[in-house]
Formats: C-alpha cells, sequence, structure tokens
C-alpha cells in the first residue's frame, strides 16, 4: 500500500504529459528549431519553482512525509560522461521524439512502434553497463 | 471540463512537472526516470554480465510503480481527456517538415513516417526506432540522468554536470534535427 502514492503521482505525470503535447514528436521537433515557446516554457518554469523547493529541502524547511531531512544527491562530475552521453542522448531524444518518460506514457496512449524504442533504450542501458569501464567518464 | 480538454498551456505544464518533482522528494524518493531501464536490465539478469547490475532492484519498485502510473495516466488522457488527437504546429515547422518528408505534421502527435505500424514492421522503419532507443538508453545511463533527473532535479538543484548534460541533450538534438533528420525520411 505504501506505493499507492507513486502510482498516483506517475497517473498524474502521465496526464500532464499527454495533455501538455509533451509526448508529440512534433513539440520535440520544433523546440530544436526554435519554432515555439512551449517546450521552452514548460522546462523553464518547472525548473523556476523547483529552485524554491531544492532551497526549502535544503534549508529543512520542508521534510519527508515521515520527518526525515531531503537529501537531493549530487550528480557524478566528469566532462566526458556529461557531455558525451549528453549528446548521445540528445541525438536519441530528437529522433524518437520521446525521452523516457513520454516513452512510457505513449505506451498507455497505445502507440504499439513506441515499445522497440524502448526496447532499445534498455538495451541502451545494457550496453552501457557492459562497456562502461573503457568509457570516458 | 473545457479546460480540462484542451491542450494544457507551458504555465500549467511546468509548475504541475514541478510538483511532481517535490512529491516525489516528498514522498522520500526522487525524480528521474531513465534509471528504471538499468533497473530493468537488472531485473532480466544483466548482473551475470556485469556488475554494474548487481543491484537489489526491489528498492526500485516505487519507480517502476511511477511508470506504470505514467502508462495509465497516458491511457486515461488518451481516452477520456483529449477529444481530439491534433496538434497545433507553428506553420513554418509544418512547411519545413513536409521538406524533409514528413507529411500532414500536426493532424496527430505522432508521424506515420516513424510510429506507424507499416513503418515500424519495414526494415529502416524498425531500425531507426530500435537506434533511436539505444542512444537514449546509452546516453541517459552515461550521463547519468534524462530530462528529468538532469533537465529537472539537476537544473533546479544548480549542479554543474546537469548544466553541461543539458548542453550535450542540446548539441545532439540540435544536430539530429539540423543535419541528420533531413537525411532520413
Amino acid at each position: 500500500m505504501k506505493h499507492v502514492k507513486f502510482f498516483l503521482v506517475g497517473i498524474l505525470f502521465g496526464i500532464v504529459m499527454s495533455k501538455a503535447e509533451i509526448i508529440s514528436w512534433y513539440r520535440i521537433y520544433e523546440m530544436f528549431k526554435f519554432q515555439s515557446f512551449h517546450m521552452y516554457g514548460i522546462i523553464g518554469s518547472a525548473v523556476f519553482l523547483g529552485m524554491f523547493s531544492m532551497l526549502f529541502f535544503r534549508k529543512k524547511m520542508v521534510k519527508t512525509f515521515e520527518g526525515n531531512d531531503i537529501h537531493v544527491a549530487p550528480k557524478k562530475k566528469g566532462m566526458y560522461r556529461n557531455l558525451l552521453g549528453g549528446i548521445l542522448f540528445g541525438l536519441g531524444w530528437a529522433l524518437a521524439g520521446a525521452c523516457p518518460g513520454p516513452m512510457f506514457v505513449l505506451v498507455g496512449k497505445g502507440v504499439v512502434s513506441i515499445l522497440v524504442v524502448i526496447f532499445g533504450a534498455t538495451f541502451g542501458a545494457f550496453f552501457y553497463g557492459l562497456f562502461k569501464d573503457k568509457l570516458p567518464h | 471540463m473545457e479546460i480540462i480538454t484542451q491542450p494544457w498551456p507551458w504555465y500549467i505544464a511546468g509548475p504541475v512537472i514541478a510538483l511532481i518533482m517535490f512529491l516525489l522528494f516528498y514522498f522520500g524518493e526522487h525524480f528521474g526516470v531513465s534509471s528504471n531501464l538499468e533497473t530493468f536490465c537488472s531485473i532480466g539478469g544483466a548482473g551475470k554480465y556485469t556488475n554494474y547490475f548487481k543491484i537489489d532492484w526491489k528498492q526500485n519498485i516505487w519507480n517502476l510503480i511511477f511508470i506504470v502510473g505514467a502508462i495509465v495516466g497516458g491511457f486515461i488522457s488518451a481516452q477520456w481527456l483529449s477529444p481530439t488527437d491534433n496538434v497545433v504546429l507553428n506553420p513554418q515547422t509544418v512547411q519545413d517538415l513536409a521538406d524533409i518528408g514528413i507529411q500532414n505534421a500536426g493532424a496527430s502527435y505522432l508521424p506515420d513516417e516513424i510510429f506507424s505500424i507499416e513503418t515500424m514492421l519495414s526494415f529502416k522503419g524498425f531500425l531507426v526506432l530500435l537506434i533511436a532507443g539505444l542512444m537514449v538508453g546509452f546516453g541517459a545511463r552515461w550521463a547519468g540522468g534524462c530530462t528529468s533527473g538532469h533537465a529537472i532535479v539537476g537544473l533546479s538543484n544548480l549542479e554543474i554536470p546537469s548544466l553541461i548534460s543539458v548542453i550535450g541533450f542540446f548539441i545532439g538534438g540540435l544536430v539530429m534535427t539540423w543535419f541528420i533528420l533531413p537525411l532520413i525520411f
């Protein structure tokens, strides 16, 4: 039962991704063509408000529902990892028109072909795990 | 009801995403979708090939449940909250897409030239979908996050690694959109 809340937040996530058309391939294309403000407004306003959340967490003004401090794990440092991994991700994002969250939302919309993309993404993660020691980080 | 069935503007969607991130931290977890891909690998037995996947995936069940919710949310939205399936695009975008071989841009959420069943069942179409997925999965795990973990959480937390990753996302996305997509269709 303790997982029901994640299910409900997931539903909200699926609805907002759909209703704001973030799961549309065209919205991603349009963003990379700088032909619409939509995606920039979404990411920008989410980050702007998110900064306040982070501030509240850091100042311990907000704790978890169980009363624990909220620690946001720092991201791993490394120019190669972040830049090269990021570039590869970006190439895939613009081709699939979907990042990992929207991929799952599209399954719910009934898009069969997105399963090939999810299959590929899972193997992508697998190959990363397999070759990570040979990659620059 | 009218307000819900209309496409939601950015100033609704952005704050809702910020709320989702807040709730996940408030519930004692975090916001990051691509780590589920590693969980899939662990469940599928990838730990046999490398220790990287030898993790106790049961601690990530909450995140799997989150994406099950996302699937259900996508279903609910498609079934009951979206009377139309078209996406209103900038006319310039529609023209640009027609020029590179993608017709009827915006008639539905996704272009048939990439996502229709016929395309998926063709050799080239299948390869495009598969390679797109491979790049997303490999890239996200190499970078240590995707749009949720880096662009939303990381940038909110003023993380330099996330800023570098997001710059990478855009370099890759711009190269694909401006230079590679025109060659594919």
